[in-house]
């Protein structure tokens, strides 16, 4: 792989909520064009990682710098800079009282300041991205959970950013739902856009990760390609982990 | 009981004809009073009670001290005495008249009660809400205006029309310092003519009248934004 510079930069990255130390000295970088996907057990600290990346979560020390930005609390760039990072969440958060067509609009138009005409051509072409141009005109209720989600993943698209961070987003969803959201995001790695996703759908992880990320009580065990990751991880507890999931 | 009943006398207080066609009678003058009196505090209660909400909300030390001291002075004095503070003391020092006065110290008094009916409506919006509109790059005003609010406006409404409801009642208070809305006409009529059950049996029923409407119209709004799931 060619050499290109890290997006996504964490050194030495602690956090506490009070007392509990939810991130240990987390360093970790992630390049432009990168794919990257985090598993770990429940409670081991991804999601407060990933949230931490768009100023959702702000951390207690170390540095955090994204696109070149530095993050942290009551930073003044923080809102321009997260114009340049999407995210897609485990219950979807899709506006309920808009349109579909409007979850995906509001963005550009109010903060992106792009004309309305503009804004509704490009939202459609990422609904027929995402497989449901038909929908525009509903409201999210209306959609299945699988439908939802590819909603929410389609508003990330219409910011147009950067980086696109997924937070578990099919585990929501009824088994028979997973795939459809699955198949929209292999596609979406494949346009070579920087994602960092926490999932255990270890599937996808293998057919688009670059790097394989395994947390654990707030630390980075493990951080491998998926060759290596998944048939030789160095920790024990990465191995225990895999064997775990991938039982069933 | 030996009381000289004269309920004929009545209806030349709500309308009456003269030489000059239809006209409404005094009654009704003060019942418009009331009206406009309670609909204007109350426009200016859920202003006061939005920035109060907001300020509560800002997560500012300064703005949330302010809101709190706000609110705990307003809920500690009887509405009585409020009057009389916005009359007799604010009134000579700021120059406004006895009308002006019902309505700043009416629409105070609400404005407490209503920030806190907004305040709830703003917090029953889901978490997720505000973080999703975070993550588009949305600014705080952007996102009480285009996400939180119209979200809130549902949990909001009913108890906001009972806001209206307590409004119009409690602004008979005003009639302590002679303002000339329902309560006021009714107690000038009684000193002229000594017929007091009947001018306060009318008066009531008025009211009773009118606050029944305002319910009709509140269960229908409370029926249109019932939350439901
Ligand atoms: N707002 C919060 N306040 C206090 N503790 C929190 C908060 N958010 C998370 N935690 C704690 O921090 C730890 C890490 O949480 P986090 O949500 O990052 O885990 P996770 O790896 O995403 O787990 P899951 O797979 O269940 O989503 C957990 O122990 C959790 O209880
Ligand atoms: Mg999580």
């Amino acid at each position: 792989m060619s050499y290109t510079s890290p997006i996504i930069n964490f050194e030495s990255v602690d956090k506490f909520y009070g007392n509990f130390h939810a991130l240990k000295d987390i360093t970790i970088s992630v390049n432009s064009g990168e794919r990257m996907v985090i598993c770990g057990p429940s409670g081991s600290g991804k999601s407060t990682l990933i949230r931490c990346i768009n100023g959702l979560e702000n951390h207690n020390s170390g540095k955090l710098t994204v696109d070149g930005v530095e993050v942290f609390e009551g930073s003044k760039d923080i809102i321009r800079l997260r114009q340049e990072i999407g995210m897609v969440f485990q219950q979807f958060n899709l506006f309920p009282h808009l349109t579909v067509l409007e979850n995906l609009t509001i963005g550009p138009i109010k903060v992106r300041k792009i004309s309305k005409p503009e804004a509704e051509i490009m939202a459609r072409k990422y609904l027929e991205r995402v497989h449901i141009p038909e929908q525009a005109e509903k409201y999210p209720a209306e959609l299945s959970g699988g439908q939802q989600q590819r909603v929410a993943i389609a508003r990330s698209l219409c910011m147009e950013s950067k980086i696109l961070l997924f937070d578990e987003p099919t585990s929501a969803l009824d088994p028979e739902m997973i795939n459809e959201v699955l198949d929209v995001m292999v596609e979406l790695a494949d346009t070579g856009m920087t994602m960092v996703c926490v999932t255990h759908e270890m599937g996808f992880a293998r057919k688009v990760a670059d790097t394989m990320v395994f947390m654990d009580e707030g630390k980075i065990i493990e951080v491998a390609p998926p060759e290596k990751f998944f048939s030789k991880p160095d920790s024990d507890r990465c191995r225990e982990f895999l064997e775990q999931i991938l039982e069933h | 009981m030996g009381y000289n009943w004269q309920w004929y006398q009545i209806p030349k207080y709500i309308y009456r004809y003269t030489d000059n066609g239809f006209q409404f009678g005094e009654l009704m003058f003060g019942l418009w009073t009331t009206i406009t009196l309670s609909f204007s505090a109350f426009a200016l209660a859920v202003i006061l009670g939005l920035l109060l909400a907001l300020l509560r909300l800002s997560g500012l030390f300064i703005g949330t001290k302010v809101a709190v001291c706000f609110l705990e002075f307003v809920r500690n004095i009887p509405l009585l005495v409020l009057v009389y503070l916005f009359y007799y003391v604010l009134g000579p020092v700021f120059k406004y008249d006895r009308y002006t006065a019902s309505i700043l110290c009416l629409a105070v008094y609400h404005s407490a009660l209503i920030s806190e009916i907004l305040r709830a409506g703003i917090n029953a919006v889901a978490q997720g809400q505000w973080e999703a509109a975070k993550s588009i790059g949305m600014s705080k005003a952007q996102m009480y205006r285009y996400i939180i609010l119209p979200q809130s406006i549902r949990f909001m409404l009913p108890p906001m029309t009972g806001e209206v409801i307590h409004m119009v009642k409690s602004s008979a208070i005003v009639s302590v310092i002679a303002v000339a809305e329902l309560t006021t006409l009714g107690q000038n009529i009684i000193s002229d003519t000594y017929m007091a059950f009947e001018i306060w049996f009318t008066i009531a029923v008025i009211y009773m009248i009118v606050i029944m409407i305002l319910s009709i119209g509140a269960s229908q709004v409370e029926r249109r934004y019932t939350v439901t799931n």
